[in-house]
């Protein structure tokens, strides 16, 4: 008994040793990822503790004294609690009704056209948008949305309607954010449905075309299912990440006028945390945010693996 | 028999053909919305304020002028911010890079033995991180804040990125390779550095141009890490002029003038703004159509599972 755990431990050290020996270069290689990776990405997360401790600088992370959950209880009970997660489930919803199925219908259109010159400079377009900076874009909407001079309320204008502040109107944001979010990223999302439908067998297509199916048909009943695969994984990551909206883009549109529908969980995190200096609510807050996600994420994963057999992990 | 299938084909070719009329008026459309805006900005920059400040400029540049970007030349904070910008564009790119193939490439090869504890180790961080205030402290621990590295460091390598060149270090380059050059006597370095970052050129211009543009494009960074007006990139100059209503240009003029000095002011403010955002965007938008198609195969890479 004894000699088999001592030849399994001297194994394994062995083992390790030999490795060590043979592919040291690869160690050497690795070292400065693996110190990057503890000190950026671990050392924080041995930060989490401050979520139940009261932070006092002087007495650093260790010193500070533990509070326990209040600082949940105080996120749950807050005024604006409701309307932070409302907020971000809102805008997670409404870009995933509409910012997911959009890119993927773009991709199934552009397959059937028949112009290879309109195709390439169709996917060559739509593309820009995605490499114009979250800043630039919010700079854009703000200069187009003026209320005087903005092109919207120009183009309004020439048909007869009103001019309207859209920016300064809470019902405008949700809409303003996905639509925007939309015109920025469906060419982008669309290239890995383009590349999945290139490798849809054409035989099928072939003889779908003999017995007679009209290009919709076929797109419903030969392209959709091939490319389910592809759909079901990145639907797992857009669920898995439906607490995660962009901190950038709402924290540089919103304003005092659109703020109560402009705040979401990120955004709080950064004022409560570096504007407010409160460092252990805003830890709480970012860990609750966090959790949720994990957890949406794995049951996305779970749920999609039970339906259709495709998994993430 | 033969009457049916022909009326069938004609049905079919019909329905087809409409779908395809639909089709292309759609991407037309889709062409447009895609387009106009980044246009807009174009031929706004290049007019009269006043034209554009009515609304007279919507497909064509009125009374072409250079006014905004003579301004601009002399706007200093934004060539401040432009040099900070491409600073930390080169230098964080190379960090980037050298930090993901020494990352992707010993979690590339099967023989190397902490390759699966070390992938889900840093896979793992793709989706749990220790939030905002832990990272801004582990920041200002280590003595970045407030510092030129804050921008480059502290995301020195993106998983994603990682996972994309090592699919490619996996399914690209042949095992046999390996072998051939270990029997000639070539060690690990020799081969990763003569044979493998050669073949790989493809997958690292891409990687790199994701870096890259991460970079040129990068806002928040700067929002947590940098105080220093010194030290601010691009786009932290470009929020400040483009989301903020009040006069900029004003401050630099001087306090004495009449109003109609005042309505020239904010009209050229307008065109101003829209000749920052090209400044801003060219180098990123001038570089694009050369390097979509590497773009594309990228996406592909990536999207190899395992």
């Amino acid at each position: 008994m004894s000699r088999t755990i001592a030849k399994k431990k001297n194994s394994f050290g062995a083992r390790v040793r030999r490795d060590f020996r043979k592919n040291w270069i690869l160690y050497l290689m690795i070292l400065p990822v693996v110190a990057y990776f503890i000190i950026f990405h671990y050392w924080p997360m041995y930060g989490i503790q401050l979520a139940f401790k009261d932070y006092e600088i002087k007495k650093g992370i260790l010193g500070s004294a533990w509070v326990g959950l209040e600082h949940f209880q105080r996120f749950f009970s807050a005024y604006n609690f409701k309307n932070l997660i409302l907020n971000t489930l809102g805008i997670s919803l409404y870009t995933l009704l509409v910012g997911f199925p959009i890119p993927i219908i773009f991709a199934l259109l552009l397959n059937y056209l028949r112009s290879r010159k309109l195709k390439k400079t169709v996917q060559m377009v739509s593309y820009a948008p995605h490499f114009i900076s979250t800043v630039v874009i919010c700079g854009m909407l703000t200069i187009f949305m003026n209320p005087d001079t903005g092109i919207l309320n120009t183009l309004r204008g020439l048909i007869g309607l009103e001019s309207v502040e859209f920016l300064a109107k809470p019902e405008w944001f949700k809409s303003i954010y996905v639509w925007s979010g939309v015109w920025q990223g469906m060419g982008w999302s669309s290239i890995i449905y383009i590349s999945a439908l290139a490798g849809v067998d054409y035989e099928m297509h072939e003889a779908a075309i003999m017995d007679g199916a009209t290009k919709i048909q076929r797109m419903i009943h030969i392209d959709l299912p091939s490319i389910k695969p592809t759909i079901v994984m990145l639907l797992i990551l857009q669920l898995g990440s439906m607490m995660n909206v962009g901190f950038e883009k709402v924290f540089l549109l919103q304003n005092s006028l659109n703020k109560s529908a402009a705040s979401v969980i990120s955004t709080y995190v950064y004022e409560v945390g570096l504007i407010n200096n409160d460092y252990g609510y805003s830890t709480a807050v970012g860990l609750f945010n966090t959790i949720i996600n994990v957890a949406l994420l794995l049951g996305a994963n779970l749920l999609c693996k039970k339906t259709s057999g495709e998994s993430l992990f | 028999m033969r009457n049916r299938v022909a009326v069938k084909k004609f049905k079919r070719s019909y329905t087809d053909k409409i779908f395809d009329v639909v089709n292309v008026i759609i991407m037309l459309l889709l062409l447009v919305i895609f387009a106009w805006p980044l246009w807009f900005v174009l031929i706004a920059s290049i007019s009269d304020p006043a034209e554009v400040w009515a609304g007279n400029v919507l497909l064509i540049p009125k009374n072409l002028t250079l006014i905004a970007y003579e301004t601009l030349l002399d706007y200093d904070v934004i060539w401040t911010g432009y040099g900070n910008t491409i600073f930390y564009a080169v230098v964080g790119t190379f960090i980037n890079l050298v930090m993901t193939v020494c990352c992707a490439y010993p979690l590339s090869r099967k023989d190397f033995m902490p390759r699966k504890v070390l992938l889900l180790l840093f896979m793992f961080t793709m989706y749990f991180s220790g939030g905002l205030i832990p990272n801004y402290l582990v920041v200002s621990q280590v003595g970045l804040l407030d510092t030129r590295w804050a921008m480059i460091i502290p995301g020195a390598i993106s998983v994603y990125n990682m996972l994309v060149v090592r699919s490619y270090f996996i399914n690209s380059i042949p095992g046999e390779l390996q072998e051939a050059a270990t029997l000639d006597g070539a060690n690990t370095a020799q081969y990763l550095w003569k044979v493998v970052l050669p073949l790989s050129k493809p997958v690292l211009a891409v990687v790199g141009l994701y870096y890259g543009v991460a970079h040129w494009n990068d806002f928040y960074t700067a929002l947590i890490y940098i105080y220093n007006d010194k030290l601010l990139p691009l786009q932290s100059y470009l929020r400040n002029l483009l989301m903020t209503a009040q006069l900029t240009l004003s401050n630099t003029v001087g306090t004495a003038m009449s109003a109609a000095e005042i309505e020239a002011l904010t009209k050229l403010e307008q065109t101003l703004k829209f000749s920052v955002i090209i400044v801003a965007a060219v180098p990123v938008l001038c570089i694009y159509p050369f390097i979509q198609k590497f773009f594309v195969k990228g996406v592909m890479v990536g999207s190899v599972k395992g």
